[in-house]
Order: structure tokens, then C-alpha cells, then sequence
């Protein structure tokens, strides 16, 4: 209670306090805060003047091909008859095919430096693996070009092809093919693995050492505490490090078009040349001479566009919802 | 009587169960051990096939005639050295503002909606972001720019500026949340003003980690692509430093010359990316080395 004769309005108030700060601060805190809201909506521009204007560079093929564009099979263009079909099912396949291996194998690596390694050994492995990430796609593609493809054409597909040959993906022709969908996949399988794997290494990581205790403690053995508490605590951040390297494998376009072939029709066999969305866009832009197959390539890149922003959406969505189950559920 | 002698060696199920488990440590082992012999075998070809294409020619000439020995990649070097130095000064200016943004000025679900934007730009392939700029800048020119109608460092830059933005808002976002508030506290109660403790106080305080994420963001820029295919000339015979030209790049040379049926190009293009490797994997270690300093400095102020 203030005093008996001073009362509440010869008390400044907090609007009077903020009248005495003086006139440069205001002005600065204004500009200041003007110039970072700026700067933060014209991050946020981008990508919506990105989406306009692959959308804007498309549209004269959208309109000419439609949604028909989407499974005609057809790339010629002396004849301008152009079709995603086989550039899609390409990019599914590579992308698909390389998450395979690397979401299994980034696990165990994340398992291995999380629960596994004496520390001597995790902090030199993992930041090993940190480094695959940062070497650059067009050093990767170069020795998938001159290393991996002969190794892959000389050793690898005899031998998967005689083994597993009689399932027709994995059917092997009489000549050495070296650029292949398969050296793609193991190409990008490489580039995915320091993301995914280092993502799993923190989910592991930040698991509840009580938790794991615990569980230890009740008798289990190693394999089984990680399997029964430690994966299934941090479920959804794992499934959510393995779309987000698919994201990154779909949109990869300078290593995969060094390496795959650049080749539709699109063969059932892994052990022929393809090609994939972004891939395609690397390596006709520039020889691209008509209006029609320019378009065509930038809706190439509208629908690749389309396919990232779902799987980026989706690992957030899958992120958040887990965030929300684990605080929710504890 | 005798009791029988209680073996301690594990039968039937127990016994099972320590396999299962020694198979699950042996399995993730190996999958540690591919990923190391992966990279190690990448440096060590890029390594033993460069070194042997490089000389001093290698930095200071421009490229030999088509099917001659010799010549070298300085128009390369330089225009990378351009590309990235322009999309350095676009990219850290914006990218920290607008992280200050976030973490300092916006209303936590306006913040949240630039981060979750940031991180779908972030997400964008990078040949999508070269189509964007070559369809700004390159095909349609805008009077107001001004560079319009070619090629140029200055487009090539701006698609790098694109890729890096992302990197270095979100390295700052992460490194000002480090900041702690009670240094925000006394700076305010001593009456220092909000943008005087943003400018003096956070920032001063948070420049080690921005300027990790940014040197992480230069080395990913360094070694990208596909956004200067379109943006970027493809043959450059001479040093040139004017950013309004279109200038060769390093990347851009590797992946040009891998497709090229000469052998004498093929060594150029591993001598370019051992020295592309060797500078993309010596940012960013010492990037890791100042963040763990910086990390470490942070820590002990609280």
C-alpha cells in the first residue's frame, strides 16, 4: 500500500519511466530492431522468391505437358517430347537404394561412438566421419568416376551379379558397365552417412543415463539394453536423421551425374546408366537450345523442389511430434 | 558331500544372449571401421594423384591449349577466392541480423517460423537455388542491379551468399541461445539500452562461435557446384578480378575437366581437388578448435 498522501499517480509510472530513456536509445533499439527483422524476412523471402521462380521459369512447359509430364517416359529433344517418368523413378531408386545401406550403417556408427568406443578412440573417429561431410560433391563424384566406378564394374557387380543375378535388378550383362545406378547409390551412400550418423551419435548420446543403467543393472547385456531403451527412447529422432539424409541424397546432382550416366530409358537392372532429377538439370542446362526444353528442365527442378520440401516438412514434423510425446509422456 | 562345482561359463540362453550381444558390438565396430576406411581411401587416392599434378605452374598459369601438357588453374583460383570472399559479405551480414532477429527481438513464434524457414532454405538442393539465381540475375536483368544479362562472380556469389545464409543464421542462433542472460541483466541494469547490449555485450561475447559457423559455411560454399553451373562461365583463360565478369572456379574446373577425355585434365582436376580438399578439411578443423575454445569460454563465464 503506497502512504496516505501519496498517491498512485504522483508515482511515475512505467510509461513516464520509458519517456526518460533517452531519445539515441530509442532510435537505436528501433533501427536496430528494424534492420534484424529486415535481414530475417529476407531470409524468408528467399525462399518463397525460390519457389516463384522455378515455379515462374516452369510454366511454359507446366502448361504445355500438364501433369502428363510426370509419368511420360520420353526425353527427346530434337522432338520436344519430354517426360519425368524415368528421372523420377531414377531419383527414387538411387536415393532409396543409398538409405538402405546408410541408415543401417549410420546407426551402428552412432551406436559405436555413442555406447561402444573407449573414449580415446570417439572423439578421433568422430570427427573422422564429420570430415566425410565436408568434403566437397564434385571431389566425391571425381573418385567415383576414376576409383570407385572400374573397382565397382571389375569386383563388386561379377560378383553380386553372379550371386544374386537371378533377381532381375541385379542382373549383370556380359560387358563392364562403369557408370551405373549402382555406383550412384554407393556414391551417395557416402555423402549421406557423416550426416545421418552424426545426427544418431547426439540422439545417443543425450539418452538418459539412468535409463541405461537401469537397464543394465536388470541383467541386460549390452546389445539389449541399446536395443530395448536406447533406440527406441530417441525413435523418432532417428527416423527423422535418416529423412533428412534422404533429402540430401534426392537433391544431389553434381557427384550422381559424374557417376551415373546420365542414360534414360531408365534398364531394371542397378548395373546399368540412368539418371535422376537433379542430375539431368546438371547436365543439360547448359546445351539446352529451345524454350521447351529449358522449361521442361526447370519443371525437372519444380518437381524436385516439390519432393525435398515434403521430406524436409516431414523430418520437422517427425521431430516435433516426438519432442511433444517425450515431454508429454514423462 | 560334495557340492558340484558351480560353473561360471554361460550355457543356453544366457550363453546366446552374450553372442547376440558380442555380434551387435562386432557389427557396429565394422560399420565404423567402412566409414574411416571410406574417407581414409578418398584422401589418400585424391592425395597421391594430386600431389603429383601439382607445381608452380599448377597456381600461376592459366589453362594450356586443348591437348597440350602443362598450364594450370590460376583463373580458377582466383574467381573461387572472388565467389567466396562476395558470398561471405552477403551471407554474414544478413545471416547474423536475422539471427539477432530470432534470438534477441522476435516474438517466440515469429522466430520460430524464420528458423523453420531458414531450415527449408537449408533444405533446398543447391542446383535448384543456381536455377533460381540464373533466372534472377542471369536471364532476366533487372534494371536496378544492373549486372544484368551474363554471367558474373557477382550471380555465382549471391547463389553461394544463398547456400550460406541458412549455415550462418543458424551457427549464430545456436551460439547467442549460449549467451548467458545474466550478462543480458546487468548490462540492463546498468541502463545500457537494448542495441548497445546487443552490439557491446552479446555479440562481442558470442564472435568466437559465428565466426565458426561461418568459416563451416565458407568451406561447404567452397566446394559446391552445382549453384555455379548456370551462374558461372565454364572456361576462363585468364586471371581476371572484376566481379561483374563471369570467372572459372575451382569446383566448377573439377567438374568440367572429370568429363573430359584428356588425361592431362584429369591431373589437373585431382591436383584442384587436393587443394579443394585440403582447404575444405583445414577450415573446418580449425572452425572445430575455435568452437571448442569458444564453447569453453562460455562455460566458465557462467
Amino acid at each position: 500500500m503506497l502512504p496516505p498522501g501519496m498517491e498512485a499517480a504522483s508515482v511515475p509510472g512505467a510509461a513516464a519511466l520509458g519517456q526518460t530513456r533517452r531519445v539515441g536509445d530509442r532510435v537505436g533499439d528501433g533501427i536496430l530492431h528494424g534492420l534484424t527483422a529486415l535481414a530475417a524476412l529476407i531470409g524468408v523471402a528467399i525462399v518463397f522468391a525460390i519457389v516463384w521462380r522455378v515455379a515462374d521459369g516452369a510454366w511454359p512447359a507446366v502448361k504445355l505437358f500438364r501433369l502428363h509430364f510426370l509419368w511420360a517416359r520420353e526425353w527427346n529433344a530434337p522432338l520436344n517430347k519430354f517426360g519425368a517418368r524415368d528421372l523420377i523413378v531414377g531419383t527414387v531408386v538411387t536415393s532409396f537404394g543409398a538409405m538402405l545401406l546408410a541408415a543401417p550403417l549410420s546407426i551402428a556408427i552412432g551406436l559405436f561412438l555413442s555406447e561402444l568406443a573407449p573414449p580415446a578412440i570417439r572423439g578421433p573417429v568422430g570427427t573422422l566421419v564429420e570430415m566425410l561431410a565436408a568434403v566437397p560433391s564434385v571431389v566425391v563424384g571425381l573418385w567415383g568416376i576414376f576409383v570407385l566406378a572400374p573397382f565397382d564394374a571389375q569386383h563388386v557387380q561379377p560378383f553380386l551379379g553372379s550371386a544374386l543375378g537371378w533377381i532381375p535388378i541385379f542382373a549383370h550383362g556380359q560387358d563392364k558397365v562403369e557408370s551405373t545406378v549402382f555406383t550412384a547409390m554407393i556414391v551417395l551412400t557416402m555423402m549421406v552417412i557423416p550426416i545421418t550418423s552424426s545426427i544418431c551419435r547426439e540422439l545417443f548420446i543425450g539418452v538418459p543415463t539412468e535409463l541405461e543403467e537401469a537397464s543394465i543393472g536388470l541383467g541386460a547385456t549390452r546389445w539389449e539394453m541399446v536395443r530395448t531403451v536406447v533406440v527406441p527412447t530417441v525413435r523418432g529422432g532417428v527416423v527423422a536423421a535418416v529423412i533428412l539424409g534422404l533429402g540430401r541424397a534426392l537433391g544431389e546432382a553434381i557427384a550422381v551425374s559424374q557417376v551415373i550416366g546420365n542414360f534414360i530409358p531408365l534398364k531394371l537392372s542397378i548395373f546399368e546408366p540412368g539418371d535422376t532429377l537433379a542430375s539431368r538439370v546438371a547436365g543439360q542446362y547448359q546445351g539446352a537450345i529451345t524454350n521447351v526444353q529449358i522449361a521442361s528442365l526447370i519443371y525437372l527442378a519444380l518437381i524436385l523442389l516439390v519432393i525435398t520440401f515434403i521430406t524436409n516438412v516431414a523430418a520437422q514434423r517427425v521431430v516435433k511430434r516426438f519432442e511433444f510425446q517425450r515431454t508429454g509422456g514423462a | 558331500m560334495s557340492e558340484p562345482a558351480l560353473s561360471l561359463k554361460a550355457t543356453g540362453r544366457s550363453r546366446r544372449r552374450l553372442l547376440t550381444n558380442r555380434g551387435a558390438e562386432v557389427g557396429a565396430s565394422a560399420a565404423a571401421a567402412i566409414a574411416v576406411a571410406a574417407l581414409l581411401v578418398l584422401i589418400w587416392s585424391v592425395g597421391s594423384r594430386g600431389v603429383s599434378a601439382l607445381n608452380w605452374d599448377f597456381f600461376t598459369k592459366g589453362p594450356a591449349v586443348f591437348g597440350e601438357a602443362g598450364g594450370g588453374v590460376a583463373p580458377a583460383l582466383v574467381g573461387s577466392l572472388l565467389l567466396v570472399a562476395i558470398a561471405t559479405a552477403l551471407a554474414l551480414p544478413f545471416g547474423v541480423l536475422a539471427a539477432i532477429y530470432v534470438s534477441e527481438f522476435a516474438h517466440p513464434r515469429f522466430g520460430r517460423q524464420v528458423r523453420l524457414w531458414l531450415d527449408v532454405l537449408n533444405g533446398f538442393p543447391s542446383i535448384v537455388i543456381g536455377i533460381f539465381v540464373f533466372a534472377l540475375c542471369v536471364k532476366v536483368s533487372l534494371p536496378v542491379v544492373g549486372w544484368g544479362r551474363h554471367q558474373s562472380a557477382i550471380a555465382g556469389g549471391s547463389a553461394l551468399a544463398i547456400i550460406m545464409l541458412p549455415l550462418v543464421a543458424r551457427a549464430t542462433m545456436e551460439v547467442l541461445t549460449l549467451v548467458p542472460n545474466e550478462l543480458r541483466e546487468a548490462s540492463y541494469a546498468l541502463g545500457v539500452s537494448k542495441w548497445q547490449t546487443v552490439l557491446r555485450v552479446v555479440l562481442p561475447t558470442s564472435l568466437g562461435g559465428i565466426l565458426t559457423g561461418t568459416t563451416l559455411a565458407i568451406a561447404r560454399a567452397a566446394g559446391e557446384t552445382a549453384p555455379l553451373l548456370f551462374t558461372c562461365a565454364i572456361a576462363g583463360q585468364i586471371v581476371d578480378w572484376n566481379p561483374s565478369h563471369s570467372v572459372q572456379s575451382i569446383p566448377l574446373m573439377i567438374f568440367q575437366n572429370s568429363e573430359s577425355p584428356d588425361p592431362n585434365l584429369h591431373a589437373q582436376a585431382w591436383a584442384g581437388a587436393f587443394v579443394l580438399i585440403v582447404f575444405v578439411l583445414v577450415t573446418s578443423l580449425t572452425a572445430r578448435f575455435l568452437l571448442d575454445r569458444s564453447r569453453r569460454k562460455l562455460g566458465l563465464q557462467r
